[in-house]
């Protein structure tokens, strides 16, 4: 019952379903399929389920109920059985009107149905009919269907051996007319079949025929494969005809190769010849063209062996390269593109390709390739190296590039060949050499413009040196001053900038082969060695390194021969080596890193030690120069010293003239220098420099007596210092004068060692004094050597003191020059014979009127 | 290893020349002659007791002149001769003499050092080596290892040679060269060769070396600008017949071979001013003192061109086995050309050094104040040179 209660509730759906299912149970349509209720309708009390006992159901209701449940349960029943009743009524009506309609449909197919059975009865009569006729026709026709198929047969059977039995004369016609390649084709096609029926006689002698003609034909194709005279498309066709008729490949390799190779040898030689009578008969050629070149140009002298400058006899390298391109690498890449055609490619897809030809075949062109490389490189290698003049690089570049592109082909085409690689070293070569050549044209500059610079030191007007021999004037300075600051910072100026400019231009020529259109400039050696090897360390620091040790020759050759080099020029090549050491060196390497982008990989010689190198070249020509000019001036002196005879001389009346010269001399020298280096600086001048007098052996006997017992005591260097010192006090505090000896002891004792030959540094005042160094201390060893009368020492104090008034303010330290003065008048003392000397005052009165 | 330090020996007088006493092969003995032009000159035989490093000096009159040059006889301790300055009536004249030291000297001196001192006897004279003909004598040379009867004289542009008789009382000239040429050409210096039999003589003349045949008196090589300067001495390599050094105004020493001379084997450039004496060590020809005007005296170990280029070969044969291994460092890093060292005693120009003819590690310096400086190799390189 509460099933009952809880099945009213549901709304429509649920409703529905059951309402349905009951039909369904009602018209046994249940399919007893799947039906999740059925186990639960087994139920008998269930009353919706299909075993429902009535019995049952009431007995189970009437054990379980009371009474007042059963009443309701009647009343629910009752209720619900009124409510089915008006359900079946309601479905009653809803479908009649269903019903009618089919049943109408039903009643209207009845009737179209009979009609189209009779339609269908006449057709298939019809059809009979048909079907009867057709077999008819065909049994008729059956015979000449056979006959026909069979005399087709024998059409194209007669065909075919109508075309054997013509293929001779065909084959004739073809080799007559030239046609190799349908000659060929044809009887590869009779060729299976002539096989097959070699045993019946007429085709045998068919065959035979053939096999005559094709080798003939094979003979022909061969003699003009041989001949060669046929153009490079003619011969590869050759070629594969000959293959199809089965020629053995590595015997048509061979004949192609070598075929190919007299063409190209022909190439070869014609490149050849044009170097040739060049480098061969260079002279007997270089004679002719002199001749030729004599009625055009005029000079014979102009064949110099610089090409540039030579009416060249040959085709400029260019065009050289541009043949040897056009003619031999491109007739080179022809044949290895047939070849490879031919044999490689074709083989590869053919029947060949189980024979390894392709590796043979290949194996043999790159042998062939390298072989006709290396002699078409020596070729041009040779040609390269005739390119000797420095004038035009850019040729020569272009030259190379092209090579070397149209080498990037045989590249292309032969992937493994070591062809490029060694192209690329040729360029590479070429470079290197170009840069060598480079280097030793710089250097021939260099040497060309020194010698310039010699002869404009030598010209009179110029040098400064020739004023002087020529300068009766009064110290020669206002000759020389005014004609030399013309000469040595022009000279200096115009060289430097000269050589610097050279240096740019030929920077700018190798540069060439690094710029961006050029290929080979993207080689690892063109982008890191080339650069920093060969024009960073070979050219331009080798240059520098020469511009040095040339200087240094400079010094080492002239020095014992005397003189050879002019003096100015050694102080003006110092100067050019001190300028390179301060900015040039520096600004030059610079500029090629610049250029150049030299990344150093390698270890490159770095901007210090080229400086220092030229520093020390610097010094050493300086110091050079001081002693040559040292050396000219002592030889004055001594020359003066040793001639004459120092007793038996005059009372001095004048400066002797050699003094006036040295004295012109080294204010000229002063005046050279001047040009060229700084001042320098000196010690204070006393106010009274050149006044100074000597103290000089005013002497009475008993002083010299007690120095001379005195200077030997060395030994007690301690006493004597004290010794000394106190006549140092005594003498200051008396203004006694003062014994030269005992003066010039103390001066070696409280000062440093003058070293005579000494490295001077780069300014006027150091050089100068070097010089005056020089020159004094000769003097001193020479008047240490000879013996003076008493008019001898007179005139050696006059000269003194005569040099003691101009030399002064040429040096850096005037005691130096005091000292050594000093000293010269002391050892004259010590060799006179009767050492009376003259008065202070006579001898500045001498001095001042000379 | 400390070295000892250098004896200075002073003179009252300044002074050029100086010599070994050749003769001499036991004492460590040096003559030193003296210049002066108002005094008596003197000759002071320096002796140096090496071990006990002092000085005994002897003094002995030369009254005849200044000396420029002496030189000791091989033979005869007791000879010597001089070049020497002698001015008369205004004229100064050089000569040359054989002299004798008085027989006592030594004897003398051992008594009574300061009497010595104060009343020094007197050389007696032997012979005049003088031919007025033929100008101003510059230098005389003993024949060396002779037997003290021959002397070479060279004066101007001749060369003499002497013959001594009756124990050198008298000299006679026996042959005579001379150099002919453009301009008053003077020997300046000369060095007889103790190779080739006492055959050969080097002589110096301004910037030119030549070499002389002694039978013939005859130029046998010419060394044209051997120097860029004035060629100031020469000297033999006492063990090497071809070897020749030579100094100058150039700053330079140079070696020579005399079969080649166009180039100098080696070339030193030490000093700072003109060098005035070479000398090799009569023993141990690697080693050469050099002496210069620039106030210093270098000694140099020329290893690369003496006679013992890789040190003492023989000696290898004689090692032990155990010494091998030593041995073989050594000759690994052989000693190298260079300078030993430089001795700045001097104040003044030194013109005179002289290896002692007793010591052959041993030598004096001799400056022109009169300060004689007598040195020692250094320990360290005489060891290497003997081990």
């Amino acid at each position: 019952m509460e099933g009952e209660v809880d099945g009213l509730v549901p709304e429509d759906p649920g409703r529905r379903r059951r309402v349905h299912g009951m039909l369904k149970l009602y018209y046994g349509l249940n399919n007893e399929g799947k039906d999740p209720e059925q186990s639960e309708s087994l139920d008998p009390c269930d009353i919706n389920g299909p075993h429902f006992d009535p019995e049952v159901y009431l007995n189970k209701l009437r054990r379980e109920r009371s009474l007042a449940e059963l009443m309701d349960e009647e009343t629910c029943m009752v209720k619900q059985i009124r409510s089915l009743d008006s359900d079946m009524q309601t479905l009653v009506y809803e479908n009649y009107n269903k019903f009618i309609s089919a049943t109408d449909t039903i009643r209207k197919m009845k009737n179209d149905f009979k009609k189209m059975e009779d339609e269908m009865d006449c057709l298939s009569a019809n059809m009979a009919a048909i079907t009867d006729f057709s077999a008819r026709i065909s049994g008729t026709l059956q015979d000449q269907h056979a006959q026909i198929t069979k005399l087709s047969g024998v059409h194209t059977l007669l065909r075919k051996l109508q075309f054997l039995f013509e293929l001779p004369a065909r084959l004739n016609k073809c080799l007559e007319l030239q046609a190799y390649a349908q000659a060929v084709s044809s009887h590869r096609r009779a060729r299976c079949v002539l096989q097959q029926y070699s045993h019946l006689p007429s085709f045998k002698g068919i065959q035979d025929d053939c096999h005559a003609i094709m080798d003939k034909l094979a003979q022909e194709l061969r003699q003009k494969f041989r001949d060669g005279g046929s153009s490079a498309k003619d011969l590869s066709e050759c070629v594969e005809l000959l293959l199809q008729l089965d020629e053995p490949a590595e015997e048509l390799c061979d004949k192609f190769l070598s075929h190919a190779r007299s063409r190209l040898e022909s190439d070869l030689q014609s490149l050849e010849a044009e170097i040739r009578p060049y480098s061969s008969t260079s002279s007997v050629k270089d004679a002719s063209a002199r001749r030729q070149s004599t009625a055009a140009a005029g000079s014979p002298s102009d064949t110099s062996p610089k090409m540039s400058s030579l009416p060249s006899p040959n085709t400029d390298i260019l065009e050289f390269i541009d043949r040897g391109c056009n003619e031999f690498v491109s007739s080179l890449c022809l044949v290895i593109t047939s070849y490879q055609e031919l044999f490689i490619n074709h083989a590869q897809t053919g029947e060949l390709a189980s024979k390894n030809i392709p590796q043979m075949a290949n194996g043999k062109l790159h042998a062939f390739v390298d072989d006709l490389a290396v002699r078409y490189f020596s070729i041009v290698e040779r040609r390269i190296q005739e390119e000797k003049g420095v004038g035009d690089n850019s040729l020569l570049v272009r030259a190379l590039d092209r090579f070397h592109r149209r080498l990037q082909a045989v590249a292309k085409l032969l992937p493994g060949s070591a062809v490029p690689n060694q192209g690329t070293e040729i360029v590479i070569r070429a470079a290197t050499e170009r840069v060598k050549q480079y280097l030793s044209a710089l250097q021939s500059f260099y040497m060309d413009s020194l010698t310039d610079v010699r002869q404009a030191l030598a010209t009179p007007r110029l040098s400064v040196g020739a004023s002087v021999t020529g300068g009766g004037t009064h110290l020669g300075g206002p000759v020389s001053s005014r004609d030399a600051p013309t000469s040595l910072p022009e000279l200096l100026s115009s060289l430097s900038a000269s050589i610097l400019n050279q240096i740019k231009s030929v920077l700018a020529s190798v540069h060439l082969f690094t710029a961006k259109d050029i290929t080979f400039s993207n080689k690892p050696y063109f982008k890191g060695e080339f650069c920093s090897q060969g024009v960073r360390e070979s050219l331009v620091v080798s240059f520098i390194r020469f511009v040095c040790h040339s200087s240094r020759q400079f010094c080492e050759s002239g020095g014992d021969k005397g003189g050879s080099t002019p003096p100015a020029l050694l102080l003006l090549l110092s100067r050019l080596c001190l300028d390179y050491e301060t900015s040039t060196i520096s600004y030059i390497l610079t500029l090629t890193d610049e250029q150049f982008l030299v990344q150093h990989h390698s270890p490159v010689t770095p901007v210090t030690t080229l400086c220092a190198e030229a520093r020390e070249a610097a010094q050493k020509l300086l110091n050079h120069y001081v002693k040559v000019q040292g050396l000219i001036i002592s030889q004055m002196l001594r020359k003066s010293v040793e001639t004459r005879d120092w007793v038996n001389t005059i009372e001095p009346r004048n400066v002797r003239a050699v003094m006036k010269r040295v004295v012109e001399d080294t204010t000229s020298i002063d005046v050279q220098v001047g040009l060229l280096y700084e001042e320098g600086v000196r010690k204070a001048h006393s106010s009274d420099s050149s006044k100074r007098t000597f103290s000089v052996y005013s002497s009475s006997r008993q002083q010299a007596r007690y120095a001379a017992s005195y200077t030997p005591r060395y030994c007690n260097n301690l006493i004597l210092y004290i010794v000394l010192l106190i006549n140092v006090c005594i003498l200051f505090t008396c203004s006694a004068p003062m014994d030269t000896n005992l003066l010039s002891n103390i001066h070696k004792l409280f000062s440093e060692r003058i070293d005579i030959f000494s490295s001077v540094e780069f300014n006027k005042v150091s050089v100068m004094t070097g010089i005056i160094k020089i020159s004094l201390k000769t003097f001193l060893e020479c008047v240490r050597l000879r013996t003076f009368g008493r008019y001898g020492l007179q005139q050696i104090q006059v000269d003194c003191h005569y040099l003691q008034m101009y030399l002064w303010r040429f040096v850096s330290d005037e005691n130096l020059v005091h000292f050594l003065l000093d000293e010269i008048v002391g050892s004259s003392a010590h060799r006179c014979l009767d050492p009376a000397p003259m008065e202070q005052s006579v001898i500045e009165v001498i001095c001042e009127r000379g | 290893m400390e070295d000892d330090a250098p004896v200075i020996y002073g003179l009252e007088f300044q002074a050029r020349a100086l010599t070994a006493q050749t003769a001499e092969t036991d004492a460590i003995r040096f003559l030193v002659g003296t210049q002066s032009l108002k005094f008596d000159n003197q000759i002071h035989i320096i002796d140096f007791d090496d071990e006990n490093n002092i000085i005994n000096k002897n003094v002995l009159l030369h009254q005849a002149g200044e000396i420029w040059h002496i030189g000791a006889s091989p033979a005869d301790k007791a000879v010597l001769t001089t070049c020497y300055n002698k001015t008369s009536d205004s004229r100064v004249v050089s000569c040359a003499a054989v002299w004798r030291m008085p027989c006592d000297w030594e004897t003398g001196s051992h008594e009574s050092p300061d009497d010595s001192a104060h009343n020094p006897q007197t050389l007696e004279l032997l012979c005049h080596l003088d031919d007025s003909t033929h100008g101003n004598a510059a230098c005389v040379l003993w024949e060396p290892m002779g037997d003290g009867k021959r002397v070479i004289s060279l004066a101007d542009n001749h060369a003499l040679l002497w013959d001594l008789q009756e124990s050198s009382t008298q000299a006679t000239v026996s042959s005579t060269a001379t150099l002919e040429g453009k301009g008053q050409l003077k020997f300046t210096s000369g060095k007889w060769s103790p190779h080739h039999n006492c055959g050969q003589l080097a002589t110096a003349n301004d910037t030119a070396i030549r070499g002389w045949d002694l039978r013939t008196m005859s130029q046998i090589y010419c060394i044209e600008n051997a120097h860029g300067q004035l060629v100031r001495d020469l000297d033999f390599n006492p063990n090497r017949q071809y070897y020749l050094a030579s100094c100058g105004d150039d700053c330079k020493v140079k070696f020579w071979d005399v079969r080649n001379v166009q180039e100098p084997v080696k070339t030193l450039e030490e000093h700072s001013h003109w060098v005035w004496s070479v000398r090799y060590n009569h023993s141990h020809d690697q080693l050469v003192l050099t002496a210069s005007s620039d106030s210093r005296l270098i000694l140099s170990n020329m290893v690369s061109i003496s006679s013992e280029p890789f040190g003492h070969l023989v000696d290898d044969e004689e090692l032990s086995e155990g010494e091998d291994s030593h041995q073989e460092d050594k000759s690994k890093e052989p000693l190298k050309d260079s300078v030993v060292s430089t001795y700045e005693e001097h104040e003044d120009s030194v013109y005179a050094a002289e290896w002692s003819s007793a010591d052959p590690w041993l030598f004096a310096s001799l400056s022109y104040d009169g300060r004689l400086v007598i040195n020692r190799v250094p320990r360290a390189l005489k060891y290497r040179i003997l081990l």
